[in-house]
């Protein structure tokens, strides 16, 4: 039997782009941070913007939220009429639903309780059951192992939980598009390995596709099946493609360096 | 589109089969899972739940609370349940939701008895003003080892600090107290005109600003724009742990941070307070001479015959104890604040509500001890 699901379950096989990325330059105040970014992320793909520290990984993911207007170029999402920052607002908003993101310190509202950050996109944009929104939202707390803390305040709970309670937040929507930023900052091995296992497991239940900004290698050779390598320097990218292909096959010094944390260099 | 569909019914094994259809997605509306749970709960009960997805369309996070409920219900019955026939997604997100046991430590929705609510304040209240001796306390310590010598804070910080409650406050506490100074004028004006003893204004006002009217009104504005911005630099601070790497590295945020601002605003409020006693007055002198016909060197002569210098120093006394107060009440609550945003907003507006009560009472008191005195 070949239901409609399966067919979408297996259809990965061809790759059909999510987010395009053309000839993206992006400057703050005058000042240039990065320019010819040319890159695509695949639909269901988990998709790793690596660079070292003040690289401008952050400030690319917040030109891909649509927080920043790029100085120039565009950034196309699957399914819309044009590229993000020439639709109109009321489509731009629509877009922007489709997004769930998880911030690096989890950005939960401290004045309510974890229930009611996650049902807070929910209300605001669901037409549903105040009884639904509370199953939803429980059951969005369930999915990252914060069941039983519906009651709790932001401040009440750990940083990895808090994280935790930012993802359940970021999936509220059922969202297509999921952004996390630096995920594993701030977490020890383990919680960070979990949460690796929970964006892979994510992926493949919600059929969602991921976007991560991180430096973390073991993340990155774990999860990721594409990325593009920023480079603080000559403020562009150096590199794109599967992390694991990049550090088999790349000849760039700079690529190699950032994948093997250095050795590459010093042990010549 | 296709259209939701559940159905469910028994088999002769005693095996209940729940059959899904259509596109289960929240915006669609989807069925109550209470019409199953009602048929699992019904005698006897089911030997075994399974699923039959193979015609589902697609689904969200709808399905998932459905099953859940289905799930949870199934589970307190003791009922066996085979996920077999979900689809892949939903299977794995199902274990995931159930992997982590909820955690009991739920609270109570219980609202608390008044008497306890009523005891709760009152041991709050009570430790607070535990806490604000204990901050006085420190405070004055702190300025003693000021006076030893030995208190260590950063000169440009205290220049900033001086910068800002001084000089940057100078156009609303001008504004505020020549409107003040008009205000006073125009209300005796009104009265003292019917005896002819229009030239009083000058004693009026002159007195009246002197010696209650602009301390009081410097006071309250420097509350609300540097008490508060004190409240809300320091709450911050503490929320971002700055006010912790002070201390680990040994350095008394006592002296750091609050015997800084203490001192500017100790220092400044006299100076905003007698550009204040100018203001009000020249304020008095334009009603003056414009609705009473009193000329300005006039008024000014009769300012001068009333006003003696005792007037002048009990009003900047009292603006200095005023500064003193302000600056601890800001300090003392965004020290003490919690770490989250509301907490900074609440510090902010404690320090404001603390800063004018004791403004007011301090003038109480000074005014009843003044009185007594014969100042």
């Amino acid at each position: 039997m070949s239901s409609a699901f399966e067919q979408r379950g297996n259809g990965t096989a061809e790759a059909r782009p999510k987010i395009t990325v053309s000839d993206l330059t992006m400057a703050y105040g005058g000042s240039l941070i990065m320019q010819d970014l040319n890159f695509t992320v695949n639909e269901r793909d988990i998709f790793i913007i690596m660079g070292g520290s003040g690289s401008g990984k952050s400030t690319l993911l917040r030109h891909l939220l649509g927080l920043h207007q790029p100085a120039r170029g565009t950034i196309h999402y699957q399914g819309s009429s044009a590229g993000f920052w020439e639709m109109a607002t009321p489509e731009r908003e629509r877009m922007l639903r489709r997004f769930g993101v998880l911030y690096q310190g989890g950005a939960l509202w401290s004045s309510m309780t974890l229930a009611e950050n996650v049902a807070l996109p929910l209300q605001e944009y669901a037409a549903l059951e105040a009884e639904e929104i509370s199953a939803l939202s429980s059951l969005k707390l369930a999915l990252v192992g914060l069941s039983g803390f519906e009651d709790y305040y932001p401040s009440e709970i750990s940083g990895g939980m808090k994280k935790r309670a930012g993802l359940a937040r970021a999936m509220a929507l059922d969202p297509d598009i999921l952004f996390f930023d630096e995920p594993s900052a701030g977490l020890d091995p383990l919680s960070s390995r979990r949460l690796d296992d929970l964006i892979l497991d994510l992926r493949d239940s919600l059929r969602a596709t991921i976007v991560v900004v991180t430096h973390e290698l073991a993340s990155i050779f774990a999860i990721a099946n594409n990325s593009v390598l920023l480079d603080g320097q000559s403020k562009t990218m150096i590199a794109s493609g599967n992390p694991k292909r990049l550090l088999a096959e790349s000849k760039d010094p700079r690529v190699l360096d950032f994948l093997t944390r250095g050795e590459g260099t010093i042990h010549g | 589109m296709e259209q939701v569909d559940l159905q469910y019914a028994r088999g002769p094994d005693g095996t209940l089969r729940v059959a899904l259809a259509g596109d289960w997605k929240l915006a669609r509306g989807l069925p109550q899972s209470q019409g199953v749970i009602e048929e699992i709960e019904r005698s006897p009960l089911p030997r075994k739940v399974t699923f039959e997805t193979g015609v589902l369309a697609g689904w969200d996070s709808g399905l998932l609370t459905f099953l859940l409920a289905l799930l949870s219900r199934c589970a307190q019955l003791g009922v066996e349940v085979d996920r077999q026939g979900l689809p892949e997604g939903v299977s794995r997100l199902l274990a995931l939701a159930t992997a982590v046991p909820a955690t009991p430590g739920r609270r109570s929705s219980k609202p608390e008895p008044v008497l306890a609510r009523v005891g709760g304040v009152a041991i709050g209240f009570w430790i607070g003003f535990g806490e604000m001796l204990a901050f006085v306390g420190e405070a004055f310590l702190s300025l003693l080892r000021l006076f030893a010598g030995k208190a260590r804070f950063r000169r440009s910080d205290f220049l900033l600090v001086l910068q800002d409650c001084g000089a940057r406050s100078l156009p609303i506490v001008a504004l505020i107290n020549l409107l003040v100074g008009l205000i006073l004028a125009f209300v005796g004006a009104i009265e003292l005109r019917r005896f002819g003893a229009q030239i009083y204004v000058a004693d009026l006002v002159g007195i009246g600003m002197l010696r209650e009217i602009a301390p009081i009104m410097t006071g309250i504005i420097v509350t609300g724009r540097t008490g508060a911005s004190f409240a809300a630099q320091l709450g911050t601070m503490e929320a971002n742990e700055e006010i912790d790497a002070l201390r680990t590295l040994g350095i008394p945020p006592m002296d750091f941070l609050v015997l800084p601002r203490l001192l500017a605003l100790a220092l400044m409020m006299p100076l905003l307070c007698l550009y204040a006693d100018l203001l009000g007055i020249a304020g008095g002198l334009v009603v003056a001479g414009s609705m009473l016909q009193v000329s300005p060197m006039q008024y000014l002569l009769e300012t001068a015959h009333a006003v003696h210098l005792n007037d002048l120093f009990l009003g900047l006394f009292m603006s200095a104890v005023f500064g003193v107060l302000v600056a601890l009440a800001g300090c003392m609550r965004g020290v003490r604040s919690g770490r989250s945003a509301s907490a900074v907003g609440e510090a902010t507006t404690s320090a404001v509500v603390t800063g004018i009560v004791s403004i007011v009472v301090a003038t109480a008191i000074i005014t009843v001890i003044s009185y007594v005195l014969g100042i």
